[in-house]
């Protein structure tokens, strides 16, 4: 008689999920065969991504061609399974330095807290003042076009949430009894931040970073169409779509199956997000 | 003899999980007389919030509710909606457990006593606003005027379980059903508020269903109690008779494991075990794994409800091998 | 809402002005090497390299030059176009009403679509329309604004000719007519950044105990829904639309360039493409500014529908 509240009687609104969701399999199924075309374009394109065939400018979709030809006569689906290995690279590069940073520096300022949190926490409060996609075209248009300045600009400013999350994460661990006894035990507090806080502390970083990489892509490819991301004749898909942008009326072809390869890889990773968050979640 | 003011007959209520359906009250049956304060005790799980809830029909589909509850000549399981609305809150009356979330952040404490008035009493604008006054101060809530227009969160906790009395009592019900109300609160401020719903109840003749799982709260206010377990009542006994002489092993046990009061301090003896999965029950009687008197009758088929002396319903084989207890109502009260 | 808590509130944005202004002042200045080069290109003389610094008030030190730099735009003075050799806040002048009113378009749209959605997937949880309406958008997420902005485009404008594709024109509802496209474009995809957190916020305010509560009073829904429920689903969605305004504004960009609308978006990466700094500073910082006015305001709402924001 020492709970007064009942499990039995918090059932009705929402039914506790006990197997994995069908969509984080189905997420990961994806990843893989994202994972494979990025890894080995050969084995799927049929043709050279590059090659340009005079004799078959702006073909329809058909059985040589499935996803049709562009205007160079160059093999569409070639060309997208040749994008995977860019969009997967800047899918990885716009999320792996800002998660890196951003948990670090938030597992470091939630210990440490005081001064250390306020400061980044003032610099945090200023980075989300500027729309995203607008501070990261300005400063690749300072540093010049190019996938490595955009990884550079995102780093700069795609930290924010990462630190937030792992922030509040290990403030909260910090008054768990483990890290106590930690520090009752003579542990340092290096020791007792890297091998007993932030383990625990980076779930929720780690199921946004799978989020992030959707809209890392989405960024990437944005950045692409405007021309400032990947440079022609990198495959990449966005750059694919503005390449057949002009074409909409005649070849629709040529932009329309970039982007549903980008829509496509989104949907993988906020699959695998979504999953890992229902996964992850603590059960009462 | 007076009518009931509310019957009760073979209450069901079954609840769809993932995992099966959780049968959460198994035929319930009870009357409560006007201006009776009935105690529904129970462990956490036993069903008895689920039971109070049904009363009114408050849970909402896919939760199953069958058998019938009769009030003023109606069955209030099968009323209309537009007739159940004018039970509901009109006649009778709900406080919850926790204040804070049972009253509406972004509403003063006035609008929400003001919603009660406009529904069942038609009172609106100036009159209203000193109904609602009057209401608090009613309650016992100081400078009753001006907290009107405060905010739930603007109330110390004390102060807001009154609030939510307050607004339940704006159309002088004939029915309080209290759950919890005093769980979430200190000790001193628990004592208040249960003297509270004593003067009011005196005050307005209503009967009141005090859902706890606090027997000293049910020695302080009941006249009645209704023992639950695993979805079922298992005794039910005037106040007196229950503490002095339990004709349940449940009860038996729930009474053993009171911290006693002042000189007759006895060691605390906990009934092992935990409350039965209600979504596997045994086929006997559900106390059965815990229960220290258990043979195998017990064990062959669920007891029914039994009147085994005046006045005294036990589902209980053993009820007669049962111990008297000696300590008194002072003792395990306040 | 208290009067300390408005002035507290308007007090605090001095601050972030002045750090924006530092940023947008030092992002020209990681130009790598010398700024005035970079603006010219490799064809400017010694010379003429030099008069721009001196023009530019480049040969001062960086502290002073912020202070110039800062005084220059409390006066309103954001420097001139490189490449349209006029007032960067002229410029700005003329073509931010037009993205203003895109983006104000695309906020009602992308609210009429995300509202009731989320509200009829909250009232219909965990059944197939919910399922449906968080897949749909699920997938909406995903699908890049510039390919939505085309596909529209060619689909609705030039295929079917049911709407124009491009142009702002000439008065209200000319713009509400050209401006439909895009604005739908970016309202789909604000109604998908917003349905499944409102979503999940009105089924909490569904499931509150105080919506409970109400019914045991015996109010009628419409009552409960309209005091008890909307009110606070309400809040919920002018904090979201508040905090999503950046991601607003980056659609517009990219909208503004697929649809050839003369808006600040589209001057961005126009700017971009001639090096006009001058302009890439002031719009930057134009669109810092509206986001923190954005935020203040999202914040006064909030405070004026929540009670309990104040106490933070």
């Amino acid at each position: 008689m020492t709970t007064m509240h009942s499990p039995v009687l918090e059932v009705p609104a929402r039914p506790r999920r006990r197997l994995p969701k069908p969509t984080l399999l189905i997420g990961l199924a994806l990843l893989l065969l994202l994972i494979f075309a990025a890894l080995f374009p050969r084995v799927l394109a049929p043709f050279s991504p590059t090659d340009f065939d005079y004799e078959a400018l702006l073909k329809g979709p058909s059985a040589k061609h499935p996803f049709g030809t562009d205007n160079f006569g160059r093999d569409v689906l070639s060309r997208v399974i040749y994008g995977t290995r860019t969009d997967m690279q800047i899918a990885i590069f716009t999320t792996l330095f800002p998660f890196i940073f951003g948990t670090l520096l938030g597992a470091l300022t939630g210990y440490l807290g005081r001064w250390s949190d306020a400061v980044v926490g003032r610099v945090a409060d200023l980075v989300v003042v500027f729309p995203f996609l607008v501070l990261v075209i300005a400063i690749v248009a300072v540093l010049g076009p190019g996938l490595t300045n955009m990884y550079i600009a995102v780093s700069a400013v795609g930290w924010v949430s990462y630190w937030r999350l792992t922030r509040g994460e290990v403030m909260s661990q910090k008054k768990a009894e483990y890290a106590q006894a930690g520090r009752v035990l003579g542990y340092s507090p290096s020791r007792i931040l890297l091998r007993h806080l932030l383990p625990n502390a980076v779930t929720p970083a780690i199921v946004y970073l799978m989020t992030d990489m959707s809209l890392g892509i989405l960024l990437g490819a944005s950045l692409g169409y405007l021309g400032l991301g990947a440079q022609p004749p990198t495959p990449e898909w966005g750059v694919m779509v503005a390449d057949g942008k002009n074409f909409m009326a005649t070849a629709w072809w040529i932009s329309t199956f970039p982007g549903l390869a980008l829509t496509l890889a989104g949907v993988t990773f906020s699959l695998i997000g979504d999953g890992l968050a229902d996964a992850l979640r603590p059960r009462a | 003899m007076t009518a009931p003011l509310l019957k009760v007959r073979d209450l069901n209520v079954r609840i769809p999980t993932p995992a099966g359906v959780l049968h959460a009250v198994r035929g319930v049956n009870f009357d409560l007389m006007p201006g009776e304060v009935l105690g529904l005790v129970g462990e956490s799980g036993s069903g008895k919030s689920v039971t109070l809830r049904s009363l009114i029909r408050l849970h909402r589909p896919p939760i199953g509710m069958t058998g019938t509850v009769e009030y003023g000549g109606q069955n209030l399981l099968a009323a209309s909606e537009a007739k159940l609305r004018d039970v509901r809150g009109g006649q009778i009356s709900m406080i919850f457990q926790e204040p804070m979330s049972a009253l509406n952040p972004v509403l003063t404490v006035g609008e929400q006593i003001g919603e009660n008035l406009r529904e069942h009493k038609g009172l609106r604008g100036r009159a209203a606003q000193e109904r609602a006054a009057e209401l608090l101060d009613l309650t016992g809530i100081p400078s009753p005027k001006a907290r009107l227009a405060d905010y739930p969160h603007q109330f110390s906790g004390g102060m807001r379980q009154r609030a939510m009395i307050a607004i339940a009592l704006a159309s002088e019900p004939q029915l309080l059903l209290a759950d919890e109300p005093t769980t979430a609160l200190d000790v001193t401020i628990q004592d208040q508020i249960l003297r509270l719903l004593l003067r009011l109840r005196e005050e307005l003749h209503m009967g009141v269903i005090l859902v706890t799982h606090d027997l000293g709260v049910v020695a302080q206010t009941c006249d009645r109690v209704a023992v639950m377990y695993g979805g079922r009542l298992v005794e039910t006994a005037g106040v007196n008779s229950l503490f002095h002489a339990p004709k349940h092993a449940y009860t038996l046990g729930l009474l053993r494991s009171l911290p006693g009061a002042g000189e007759h301090r006895r060691p605390l003896q906990p009934i092992p075990g935990g409350p039965p999965d209600l979504r596997f029950l045994p086929p006997g009687c559900p106390f059965a794994p815990r229960c220290e008197y258990v043979t195998d009758e017990c064990r062959a088929g669920e007891p029914p409800l039994l009147e085994v002396a005046p006045g005294r319903f036990s589902a209980c084989i053993h009820h007669d091998e049962l111990p008297a207890l000696k300590p008194t109502l002072a003792e395990v009260g306040a | 809402m208290h009067a300390s808590y408005v002035i507290r509130r308007l007090l605090q944005i001095i601050p972030t002005f002045l750090a924006v202004m530092l940023v947008v002042f030092l992002l020209v200045r990681l130009l790598p090497g010398d700024p005035a080069s970079a603006i010219l290109g490799d064809r400017a003389t010694a010379e003429i390299v030099e008069r721009t610094n001196r023009e530019l008030g480049l040969d001062r030190s960086l502290p002073v030059q912020f202070g110039v730099f800062v005084r220059n735009l409390l006066q309103g003075n954001l420097g001139d176009s490189i490449s349209l050799k006029i007032p960067v806040i002229r410029l700005i002048g003329e073509r931010l009403p037009t993205t203003l009113f895109l983006t104000a378009y695309a906020a009602v749209l992308g609210v009429l679509m995300a509202v009731p959605l989320a509200v009829l997937a909250a009232v219909r949880r965990n059944t197939w329309v919910d399922a449906l309406i968080r897949a749909v958008f699920q997938v909406g997420l995903s699908l890049p604004v510039f390919y939505v902005a085309l596909q529209l485009l060619s689909l609705l404008g030039a295929r079917l000719g049911w709407f124009p594709i491009g142009g702002y024109g000439e008065n209200f509802t000319g713009h509400l007519y050209h401006l439909f496209l895009p604005a739908l474009t970016l309202g789909l995809n604000l109604a998908a950044i917003l349905v499944r957190t409102l979503r999940n916020s009105i089924i909490e305010v569904l499931t509150a105990e105080y919506v409970d509560f109400a019914r045991a009073k015996g109010l009628r829904s419409r009552v409960i829904m309209t005091r008890h429920v909307l009110r606070n689903a309400l809040i919920a969605t002018v904090t979201l639309l508040g905090l999503n305004i950046g991601a607003l504004i980056g659609g517009a960009v990219i909208t503004e360039t697929v649809f050839a609308i003369p808006g600040v978006g589209r001057l961005m990466v126009d700017a971009i493409f001639g090096r006009d700094y001058p302009v890439i500073q002031g719009l930057t910082l134009t669109f810092a500014i509206i986001v923190s006015l954005v935020f203040l305001i999202t914040d006064l709402i909030h405070a004026r529908l929540d009670p309990r924001a104040e106490l933070t």
